[in-house]
């Protein structure tokens, strides 16, 4: 994904919801993108498939998928991209699936509208797919209907037809926010599961950090619809540079805290995309900000060799940031 | 009661001053559509708790076992099937008249979803001073004052008492809601998932206001959430809920570090920490099945289909809610096993 920029022409004017995104995944990789809600996280998402809803608009940017340009695509490729390469989990399950049809037959239709198999075998197929997200008693539940499920068992069902083709890139949006962390952590098993037997690319959208580290290899953390960190898991929890990742970090409260410690909040509230503060787009809840950041953004340059923060200071030049925060 | 009666969480001896003490609560729901036409949904079955004053008591638990039905009943916004909540010596479930409005003055809600619990039509002004029109505790120039006080003390810009709440982001909506519950100077709040609706860097916003405003009016608070980070966080002890019941009470660190109840040992292993280190080291006891319904819940111990260590007698005999060290209750044959 190449300088990737996406608008929404509004009453209020022209809203960039995602502005300028540089990203790259690999087969058998999972890359977290994080950030508020309202950061750009499912616009990103979405326009992978080509997906923006109207009135919005990729402006400009490429999506390189092998060789191909997504953005170029005619609408027969497109299509052939959506279905054979790519599969969406949405955070939500129940709006997703059909109330009216049994959970199987949803299964079969999603494997039959691949060209890859016929009625036959998708047919064949449900139960093992079923299976293979590790729904208890795949036979006897094919005839449920989606009420009938859990959330849970609803959520593993989408992720069976995402999958039942093979994809070699999964988009997980959010894909966890609404169940119980007994099922998400089943569900987060899951998709590292499948990440490896698929040997799929798999991006895991969310707002939940702690996910991030336990599924990821790489993240990606979005601010007002802008990168403003990136770089391996790791690094990012360990020695984040831009002070919003820094402070988000510090913001949740952690199982495996020993003594009561305040929370580092971040005062104030994300922009409004449609009135964009000028200069860097955080400096109005920034606690480490200098002259510059009033005025001018920074790019999103290097700041190791594999890590890339948007910041003109940099946390590693602020001596004892607790002090401040 | 007789002297020798062993305790339970209602009357824990480690409790210095309860404030609050709810005993065998029940809270049954007609379910539609049984064969029978007389099912019933066993939402709360036969809770006892005590809350001492000044502290914050986190209840956690899945989503659909109870937690919002138990806060609404001890508030009295839904009646008991049966069992009593004692607000310092008031019975809250027999009370009414004078009384029951004074006592209902003291007692304040806090709810989850700061969109759906605001009135659209009313201004932030009128959503915070009704409890004063209610109550006849204010009105006029002293409730305006009232109403600027506890704007501020949220973080709210007075001058906003005008608008509307769609005007508000979420954690702006939030504080209106906790402006509202203060407005009548409660010494009592149940909080239901206040901060489960908002973002991360809000959700520390109203976590430390919270804190805050508790050691300001020494507020005591039940604090529900399913996310056990925040309740362990902000908590001094934690109860544990599963289809109905609580099954675990303890101090949060004693909660974390030392889980009795398998059920309990199975949510602490399921968050996820902030650490790709300690992430890649942590295994996550999966469950087996899913949460069965509360219509027909399991015999005995209701954990003992999903749970890793069941064993026969776990579906014979139900295991009581014991004191099984100083302040620590738990509901299990085997505690600690797991
Ligand atoms: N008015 C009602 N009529 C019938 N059943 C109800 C009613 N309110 C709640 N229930 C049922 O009672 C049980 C407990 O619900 P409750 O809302 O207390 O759960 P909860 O623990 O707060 O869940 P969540 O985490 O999803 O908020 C559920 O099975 C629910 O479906
Ligand atoms: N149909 C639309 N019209 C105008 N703005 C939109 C529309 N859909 C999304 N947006 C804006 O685009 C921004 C990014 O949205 P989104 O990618 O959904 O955020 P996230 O997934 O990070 O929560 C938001 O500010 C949102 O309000
Ligand atoms: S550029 Fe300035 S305002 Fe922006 S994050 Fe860095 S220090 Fe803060
Ligand atoms: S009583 Fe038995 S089934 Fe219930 S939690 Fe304890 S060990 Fe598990
Ligand atoms: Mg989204
Ligand atoms: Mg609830």
């Amino acid at each position: 994904m190449q300088d990737l920029r996406v608008q929404f022409a509004t009453s209020g004017g022209t809203v960039t919801a995602v502005d300028g995104i540089d990203f790259e995944i690999d087969r058998g990789e999972i890359v977290g993108i994080v950030g508020e809600s309202g950061s750009g996280k499912t616009m990103t998402a979405l326009s992978i498939l080509r997906l923006i809803p109207e009135p919005g608009k990729i402006t400009s940017g490429r999506i390189l998928y092998g060789e191909k340009d997504v953005v170029e695509m005619t609408d027969e490729e497109i299509r052939e991209f959506r279905g054979n390469e790519v599969a969406m989990i949405f955070q939500d399950p129940m709006t997703s699936l059909n109330p009216v049809l049994r959970v199987g037959f949803q299964v079969e239709e999603a494997m039959a509208a691949h060209a890859r198999f016929t009625r036959d075998q998708a047919k064949q197929r449900v139960v093992p797919m079923l299976q293979r997200v590790r729904i208890p008693a795949a036979k006897d539940r094919v005839r449920d209907y989606p009420h009938q499920f859990s959330g849970g068992m609803r959520q593993r069902a989408m992720i069976a037809m995402g999958v039942s083709n093979e994809p070699s890139l999964l988009i997980a949006d959010e894909p966890t926010t609404a169940l119980d962390v007994t099922v998400q952590a089943s569900i987060i098993e899951l998709l590292r599961d499948l990440s490896r037997e698929l040997r799929a690319a798999v991006i895991l959208i969310t707002h939940n950090m702690a996910l991030v580290a336990s599924l990821c290899n790489r993240v990606i953390v979005m601010y007002a619809g802008r990168v403003v960190e990136e770089g391996p898991t790791r690094a990012i929890f360990k020695n984040p540079q831009h002070p919003y990742t820094w402070s988000l970090l510090r913001s949740m409260p952690r199982i495996d805290e020993t003594a009561k410690e305040r929370l580092i909040s971040i005062k104030g509230l994300p922009p409004d995309l449609g009135k964009m503060p000028p200069g860097c787009k955080f400096h109005p809840r920034c606690k480490f900000r200098i002259d510059r950041c009033f005025t001018e953004e920074p790019p999103l340059d290097e700041v190791d060799p594999m890590q890339r923060a948007r910041c003109w200071v940099l946390m590693k030049n602020v001596p004892e940031p607790e002090t401040k925060a | 009661m007789s002297a020798q009666a062993a305790p339970t969480p209602a009357t824990d001896p480690t409790l210095k001053a309860p404030l609050v003490r709810i005993e065998d609560l029940v809270k049954y729901f007609p379910a539609g559509g049984g064969l029978f036409g007389r099912t019933v949904v066993h939402a709360v079955d036969g809770v006892s708790l005590a809350i001492e004053a000044g502290e914050t008591l986190g209840l956690v638990g899945e989503s659909g076992c109870g937690k919002s039905t138990l806060g609404r009943v001890i508030v009295r916004l839904l009646p008991a099937t049966s069992g009593h909540v004692y607000f310092k010596d008031t019975d809250l479930t027999k009370v009414r008249g004078e009384k029951l409005r004074r006592t209902r003055q003291e007692i304040q809600m806090i709810f989850q979803d700061p969109y759906a619990s605001l009135n659209p039509r009313m201004t932030v002004g009128d959503i915070v001073s009704e409890p004063l029109r209610n109550f006849g505790v204010a009105r006029g120039r002293k409730a305006e004052q009232k109403v600027q006080e506890v704007m501020r003390v949220v973080g709210l810009n007075p001058n906003f008492v005008n608008r509307y709440p769609h005007e508000f982001s979420g954690g702006q909506r939030q504080r209106i809601g906790i402006a509202r519950a203060l407005v009548l100077e409660p010494t009592f709040i149940v909080a239901d998932e206040p901060v489960s609706a908002l973002d991360v860097s809000i959700q520390a916003q109203i976590v430390n206001l919270m804190e805050d405003l508790q050691a300001k009016y020494d507020l005591t608070f039940l604090f529900i959430a399913h996310d056990l980070s925040v309740v362990k966080h902000i908590s001094d002890r934690i109860a544990v809920m599963y289809l109905g019941k609580i099954v675990e009470i303890g101090t949060s660190n004693a909660i974390r570090d030392r889980p009795l109840h398998p059920y309990t040992k199975v949510l602490e292993s399921s968050v996820p920490v902030p650490d790709p280190d300690l992430e890649s080291a942590r295994k996550p006891i999966l469950l087996k099945g899913e949460i069965p319904s509360p219509v027909n819940p399991p015999s005995a111990c209701r954990f003992h289909t999903r749970c890793p260590i069941a064993q026969q007698i776990c579906s014979e005999v139900e295991p009581p809610l014991e004191m099984k060290e100083n302040g620590r209750f738990a509901a299990c044959h085997f505690p600690g096993q797991l």
